[in-house]
C-alpha cells in the first residue's frame, strides 16, 4: 500500500486493465454468493417464491377453475398448471425491479462500481440467483399441481423443457425489471408500473382461460402476447396435444429479443448511475 | 504523472515515522510564520521529496444541470501524506471524490490518481483505490467476515488469501469478535470501522475518505481517527473531505478550503490554523459549583486581550476565548493563584464557519445554524 506499490504493481498486466472471461467468472461467482448469503440472512424474502404458486394454484384452481372448464376440474388443472409456469417468471421478475431499486441504492453500489470488475457483473449475479428462485417456485408449483391431479401426458423431458422455456422467458423479463428498477427513483414506483404493464399481459393470455370465448380484438392481441405462446407451448409440451415448435420458437425469439435489446441498457443504467 | 513543473510546490510537512527519511523536505521553521494568504498570493515551498503526487486534479468542472457543484478545482497529494479537503456541506467535496473515484465522469479539467486518468484509464485506477464513504458502503445482510471475503475475491484474491486477509482485517479493526453478525447489526463505530477495513484490504494506494467521522460520536470518531493515523503511518496517501477543522488538524498534512465548488485556500495545516487564529480554551473545574465564581474571576483580572469566558453549567466548563499561547497561560497562571482546583483543561479549533469568516470575510454558503448545529452535534453535545 505504500508508494512501492504504486510503482511495482504490474497493472500492465491486465491488458489496460480489461476484466478476462476467468476473472469475470471468479466475480460473477462471489456476487452470486453475495446474493444468496442475503437470502439464507433473510429468509423471507424466499415467501413469495414459495406461497404465491400455493395461493394460485388453490385460488385458481378451486374458485375459477369449475367454472372455466364447465365443471371438469381436473381438466382445468391440466389446462392451469403449464399457464402458471408462465406466470411464476413475470411476478418473480418484477419483485426483481423492486429489490433492484431499493438494493441499489444502496452504498455498496458505490463500492462494486469503483472496484475493478466488470460493471455487468453485478448485474449478471442478480439474474442468476433469481433464475435460480423461479425454479424453486416452478418446484412448488409442479408438486402442487401434481397433489392437485395433474397428468403429465408426456414424460420428464418434456417437463423439464416445459420448465427450462419458462426459466428462459422468466429471465429475459428480469432484464427488463432490472432496467425498470434502476431507471425510476422509489421501490413503490416500479412496483406501480410493473402492474400497469403485467395486468394486461398476464391476464389477457392464455394463462388462466382459453382464449376462444374472448371478442375478435382481445384475440389478435392474445395471440401475439408472449406469455400465451409459453403457456401454449409448455401445455403442449405436457400434455402431447397441439403444436410444439411454433409456440417454442416464438418465445424463444422473444427472449432472446428482449435480453438483446434490455440488457445492455441496463448495464448502461447501472453504470451511469450516480 | 504530469510534468513536473506543472506540479505546484506544495511542502510536506509531516514525515510518518515509518517512511524512509527525506532530507530536507522540512522548510526552515522561520517560513511557518510566513502568513499564508489567498490562493493566488500564496507563498510556495519547493517539494523535494523524492516522490511524486499520487493525485492531480487540474481545473476539474462537474455540473449537475445549472448548478456547477465541482467548479475548476486544482489539487496535489503528494505520495504517502493525507490532504484534507475542507468545506461545509454542498461546497462539492463528496462530488470531487466521486469524480475522482470514477463513479462520476467530469465534465471538464483532468484528473490524475496514482499516474491513472480518471476518464481514459478508470479500469486500471479502480485497481489503486480505495473509497470510504460517508455512508457505509459494505452489505448490511451479510456478516463482517462475508463482506470482507466478497471484496476479496473481487479484487481477485485466491480463496485461500482472501479468507486470510478478511480474518486479518478483522483482527486489526477489532471486528473479530462481532465477524460473523450481520453488519446491519453493527454500531456506527463498527460499520465504519468495516468500511474502512472493506477499503484497505486490496492494500490501494490511495484512499478516499469522505466525511469519515460525519455523524459519529467524539469516541468513535476518535478510534476512526487512530485508524486512519495508522493507515497513514504504513505509507498510505489518503484524500480526506471533513467539515471539521479540528479533524484536519488531526489527520491532514495538507489543506484545501472549498466553497462552492471552488478552491477558496490552500496551504500546510499549520499555516491556516494560524491565519484562523482563535481558540477556545476549555477549564473544567473539579468543582462544578466554581464555574461562575470562576467566570467572574478571569473577568475581573482584565487580563491582556481575555474577553467574553462563559460558563457552560451543562457541560461543566469554563471557555475562554484566547488567540494566543501567553493567553492561555495567564488564564492558567491567574486561576492556580486565586487557588482554584483544575481537573481539566482543553483547547478547542474554531469550527468551519470561523475559518471561512478567517479567509474570506464571509460566513459559509450553508446556513449557520446548520453548520453549528452538526459541529455541535459530532463534537461537543454528544457526551463522552
Amino acid at each position: 500500500m505504500s508508494a512501492a506499490t504504486l510503482s511495482s504493481a504490474p497493472l500492465e498486466a491486465h491488458g489496460e486493465g480489461r476484466i478476462g472471461l476467468r476473472a469475470n467468472l471468479r466475480h460473477i461467482s462471489a456476487l452470486v454468493r453475495r446474493n444468496a448469503l442475503q437470502i439464507k440472512q433473510d429468509p423471507e424474502s424466499m415467501f413469495d417464491a414459495l406461497l404465491m404458486p400455493i395461493i394460485f394454484s388453490l385460488l385458481f384452481v378451486y374458485v375459477f377453475g369449475g367454472a372455466v372448464a364447465q365443471g371438469d376440474r381436473d381438466a382445468y388443472v391440466n389446462y392451469f398448471i403449464p399457464g402458471m409456469m408462465a406466470m411464476g417468471g413475470l411476478n418473480i421478475a418484477m419483485s426483481v425491479g423492486t429489490g433492484v431499486n431499493d438494493d441499489f441504492n444502496k452504498g455498496v453500489m458505490d463500492r462494486f462500481r469503483t472496484m475493478p470488475i466488470a460493471r455487468s457483473s453485478v448485474l449478471i449475479a442478480k439474474l442468476i440467483v433469481e433464475t435460480g428462485r423461479m425454479l424453486v417456485s416452478t418446484v412448488v408449483l409442479l408438486i402442487m399441481g401434481f397433489a392437485m391431479g395433474f397428468d403429465l401426458e408426456t414424460g420428464p423431458l418434456e417437463l423439464l423443457a416445459a420448465v427450462a422455456l419458462a426459466l428462459l422467458f422468466g429471465s429475459s423479463l428480469t432484464w427488463v425489471f432490472m432496467l425498470l428498477g434502476l431507471s425510476v427513483k422509489t421501490p413503490q414506483a416500479v412496483q406501480g408500473l410493473g402492474f400497469l404493464v403485467i395486468m394486461p399481459l398476464q391476464f389477457g393470455s392464455s394463462i388462466f382461460a382459453p382464449t376462444a370465448t374472448m371478442p375478435g380484438w382481445l384475440q389478435s392481441f392474445t395471440k401475439y402476447n408472449p406469455l400465451s405462446q409459453l403457456a401454449d407451448g409448455a401445455r403442449a409440451l405436457t400434455s402431447g396435444h397441439g403444436a410444439v415448435a411454433h409456440p417454442v420458437t416464438m418465445v424463444v425469439i422473444w427472449a432472446l429479443a428482449i435480453t438483446v435489446v434490455t440488457a445492455p441498457l441496463a448495464v448502461a443504467k447501472f453504470r451511469n448511475k450516480t | 504523472m504530469g510534468p513536473a513543473e506543472a506540479r505546484r510546490a506544495i511542502a510536506v510537512h509531516r514525515q510518518p515515522a515509518d517512511l524512509p527519511p527525506s532530507a530536507g523536505c522540512l522548510p526552515p521553521v522561520g517560513d511557518l510564520s510566513v502568513a499564508p494568504a489567498i490562493v493566488g498570493d500564496m507563498t510556495r515551498y519547493e517539494r523535494k521529496t523524492s516522490g511524486g503526487n499520487a493525485v492531480e486534479v487540474r481545473g476539474l468542472v462537474k455540473h449537475f444541470g445549472d448548478t456547477k457543484a465541482v467548479d475548476g478545482v486544482d489539487l496535489d497529494v503528494p505520495e504517502g501524506t493525507v490532504l484534507g479537503v475542507l468545506g461545509p456541506n454542498g461546497a462539492g467535496k463528496t462530488t470531487l471524490v466521486r469524480c475522482l473515484s470514477t463513479l462520476l465522469v467530469p465534465d471538464a479539467g483532468t484528473a490524475v490518481v496514482a499516474g491513472y486518468d480518471v476518464v481514459r484509464q478508470p479500469r486500471q485506477l479502480r485497481r489503486t483505490i480505495g473509497l470510504t464513504g460517508q455512508y457505509a458502503s459494505v452489505d448490511e445482510k451479510l456478516s463482517g467476515r462475508e463482506n470482507l471475503y466478497m471484496i476479496g475475491r473481487l479484487l481477485d484474491l485466491s480463496r485461500k488469501e482472501a479468507r486470510a486477509r478478511a480474518d486479518a482485517m478483522l483482527e486489526r479493526f477489532s471486528l473479530t469478535d462481532a465477524a460473523k453478525r450481520a453488519a446491519r447489526t453493527y454500531s456506527g463505530g463498527m460499520r465504519r470501522r468495516l468500511d474502512l477495513a472493506a477499503s484497505m484490504i486490496g492494500r490501494p494506494a490511495v484512499l478516499y475518505l469522505d466525511e469519515p467521522t460525519t455523524g459519529l460520536d467524539p469516541r468513535t470518531r476518535n478510534e476512526v481517527w487512530d485508524e486512519v493515523k495508522l493507515m497513514v503511518s504504513e505509507g498510505a496517501t489518503v484524500l480526506l473531505t471533513t467539515q471539521y477543522m479540528e479533524e484536519a488538524e488531526q489527520l491532514a498534512d495538507d489543506l484545501t478550503v472549498i466553497d462552492r465548488g471552488k478552491v477558496i485556500a490552500e496551504g500546510r495545516v499549520n499555516e491556516l490554523k494560524a491565519k484562523v487564529g482563535g481558540r477556545t480554551l476549555q477549564i473544567r473545574p473539579a468543582d462544578p459549583g466554581e464555574l461562575h465564581r470562576m467566570v467572574g474571576a478571569i473577568a475581573q483580572a482584565g487580563l491582556d486581550g481575555v474577553t467574553g469566558a462563559t460558563a457552560d453549567v451543562a457541560e461543566g466548563l469554563v471557555n475562554v476565548p484566547i488567540v494566543s499561547d501567553e493567553q492561555l497561560t495567564a488564564v492558567i497562571g491567574l486561576l492556580g493563584e486565586r487557588g482554584f482546583a483544575i481537573s481539566g483543561i482543553d483547547t478547542h479549533l474554531p469550527s468551519l464557519d470561523e475559518v471561512f469568516l478567517a479567509i474570506t470575510g464571509q460566513k459559509t454558503s450553508t446556513p449557520q445554524d446548520q453548520v453549528d448545529h452538526m459541529d455541535d452535534k459530532t463534537l461537543e453535545e454528544v457526551p463522552a
